[in-house]
């Protein structure tokens, strides 16, 4: 039952199987293995039986709403949906039920999808393992005794664990491209603007973008081309056409002239994961791609900048967790106790822990040290990938330096940071990335090639990828989970 | 260094009520991640313009027309505390 979504939607047409029959068996799946995986925060079953139901009757009718329509997805809990509890993986949040669909929750609902339910993520997208949710851990499907990643580890391992089709998280240092590597989907961070980010709980709102994870690249083409577009509830997003990415994907790699960064192949990073990149440049070689070496030297400041400009952001956009309008409330003899209490117990430890380093970074005498330069060395990322940009079509890397660790082996603030050292410059210059997965390490867990190219260049970061996975092996191999 | 002062300050500033065992475990957390932050003094960003956005879009304009808004009572409806039509907080201002 768990294949690629066209290839439901071709059995669909022929009749073979029903959106009802393919829901039912999620939530079987769901029912039968997510005490183990810990993928789901909220299961929406009802809902989802009689969105299946209906979109049944319009496949019968010949008139299904497109590519999507009676495709089981789940939703990251950090985009609003309509009459169902958003957590956002925190206390803070844990009975807040939004009155509005975020925009591309509304897309997916208009193009037929079935929304299975909300995913477990680190509180407010501040991880990089799915431990630190404020209700439980997720487990990687490949080895329970490993994190998926993060943050959107909970959409990442429902794909790779057959528990949807496919999945929405949300990137805004790496979070959907690192927990695809650990998991071994496909994910995509779009150009920053290229989906709205209406309705999805900010972060840090120069840096956030939403995208899709998917059990391959033809998937993820497919669920971006649906919820992508400009919107004007979100002054951010780009009014560009969108391009049939589906389309573009067979146009292959040849005569496309591809980078490599001298900077994403570090000391310290697993030999196993530079070896299957390495092998799979070759192969991307060998499907007539040209390869050039890039430099892109500010990329080890690039970690110190986010860890700057993030924590900023997120401290200005968590000061609206007040205990007023919704979300929990601790009561205090007067106003400031009552916000006080309420975001000592509301929030967890990493939470608090940026909400300082970026109230500090922002305060009077440190802002032009911290957050100033920061934004400085934010700019020489983006020119430097502008110069890359000039000579090569696509650049060619690593997701992670290392593959899925154990639960509680990064204690360490620091060495968490540390996984996103490769995704993160993606995020300060805007730009698109794919993680595709590109081979296994000595202990069979997944290793993720990352494409990134210029912004709004979706189409072509998603044809290299198609070229790369259509010519290797990986995806047929899946984690053998049992219950 | 950031000290214990400084600590007790942003936490202040942030409304977050730590508790002892935070507010030490905080001081030396930040010193920490900031001893790693501070290499960015090592970049040349002399003359170097900041970037705040990746997108250079700037002062988007729509028409200015009134458009149907969220049920007051949905606004209320995730409210900790409410008055009728209003949210309740404690007193902020003293008699």
């Amino acid at each position: 039952m768990h294949r690629p979504i066209h290839e439901l939607t071709d059995a669909y047409r022929r009749g073979g199987l029903t959106p009802t029959a393919v829901a039912e068996a999620y939530l079987a799946r769901i029912d039968a293995l997510d005490g183990r995986v810990g993928a789901y925060l909220t299961v929406v079953r009802e809902q989802a039986l009689a969105a299946a139901r209906e979109s049944e009757l319009r496949w019968r009718a010949g008139k299904p709403l497109g590519p999507l329509d009676g495709v089981p997805v789940a939703l990251k809990d950090v985009l609003c949906t309509r009459g169902v509890r958003t957590t956002c993986g925190s206390k803070m949040l844990e009975a807040f039920v939004p009155p509005y669909d975020a925009t591309v929750v509304a897309r997916l609902r208009a193009a037929g999808a079935v929304i299975l339910g909300k995913t477990n993520m680190d509180e407010f997208a501040m991880g990089s393992s799915t431990e630190h949710s404020a209700f439980h851990p997720t487990r990687n499907p490949w080895d329970l005794a490993r994190v998926p990643g993060g943050s959107s580890g909970g959409s990442a391992a429902a794909v790779a664990g057959g528990l949807a089709a496919g999945s929405f998280g949300s990137d805004t240092g790496g979070s959907i491209r690192q927990p695809a590597a650990f998991c071994g989907v496909v994910g995509m961070k779009p150009t920053y603007g290229r989906v709205s980010r209406y309705g999805l709980v900010a972060l840090a709102s120069s840096l956030d973008q939403i995208g899709p994870f998917a059990q391959d690249v033809r998937d993820a083409a497919l669920l971006l081309g649906v919820v992508a577009g400009h919107d004007r509830r979100d002054a951010t997003s780009i009014a560009a056409p969108v391009p049939d990415y589906i389309a573009e994907l067979p146009k292959g790699v040849a005569g496309l002239t591809l980078g490599l960064p001298d900077e994403y192949f570090i000391d310290g990073m697993d030999p196993d994961v530079e070896r299957a990149v390495r092998a799979a440049i070759e192969v991307l070689k060998g499907l007539g791609a040209r390869v050039e070496r890039v430099s892109l030297p500010t990329t080890k400041h690039s970690l110190a900048a986010y860890y700057l400009i993030l924590p900023a952001e997120a401290s200005s956009n968590l000061a609206r967790y007040d205990g007023v309008k919704f979300g929990l409330r601790v009561p205090g003899r007067d106003l400031v106790e009552m916000e006080s209490r309420t975001r000592a117990a509301g929030f967890g430890a990493e939470v608090k822990r940026r909400i300082m380093l970026g109230t500090y970074a922002l305060s009077a005498g440190y802002y032009d040290a911290y957050y100033g330069k920061a934004q400085s060395v934010r700019t020489l990322v983006r020119r430097e990938f502008a110069a890359a940009f000039a000579r090569v079509d696509l650049i060619v890397a690593p997701t992670t330096p290392n593959v899925a660790f154990k639960h509680g082996e990064k204690e360490d603030p620091l060495s968490m940071y540390l996984n996103d050292v490769f995704t993160i410059p993606g995020n300060l210059s805007g730009i698109p990335g794919v993680s595709v997965p590109c081979g296994f390490s000595g202990a069979g867990l997944p290793i993720g090639l990352q494409v990134l190219g210029r912004p709004l260049d979706e189409a072509r970061v998603l044809r290299a990828a198609y070229a790369y996975e259509q010519a290797t092996p990986w995806r047929s191999r899946r984690p053998e989970l049992t219950a | 260094m950031i000290e214990r002062k400084d600590v007790e300050h942003v936490a202040r500033l942030t409304r977050l009520a730590l508790t002892e065992a935070e507010l030490e475990r905080m001081r030396e957390q930040l010193n920490s991640i900031l001893a790693h932050l501070d290499t960015l003094r090592a970049v040349d960003t002399e003359g170097v313009e900041p970037t705040s956005h990746a997108v250079d879009v700037v002062n988007v304009m729509r028409e200015d027309e009134v458009e149907p808004c969220f049920p007051q009572d949905e606004m209320l409806a995730n409210a900790p505390d409410r008055s009728g039509e209003l949210f309740r907080v404690p007193r902020i201002i003293e008699e």
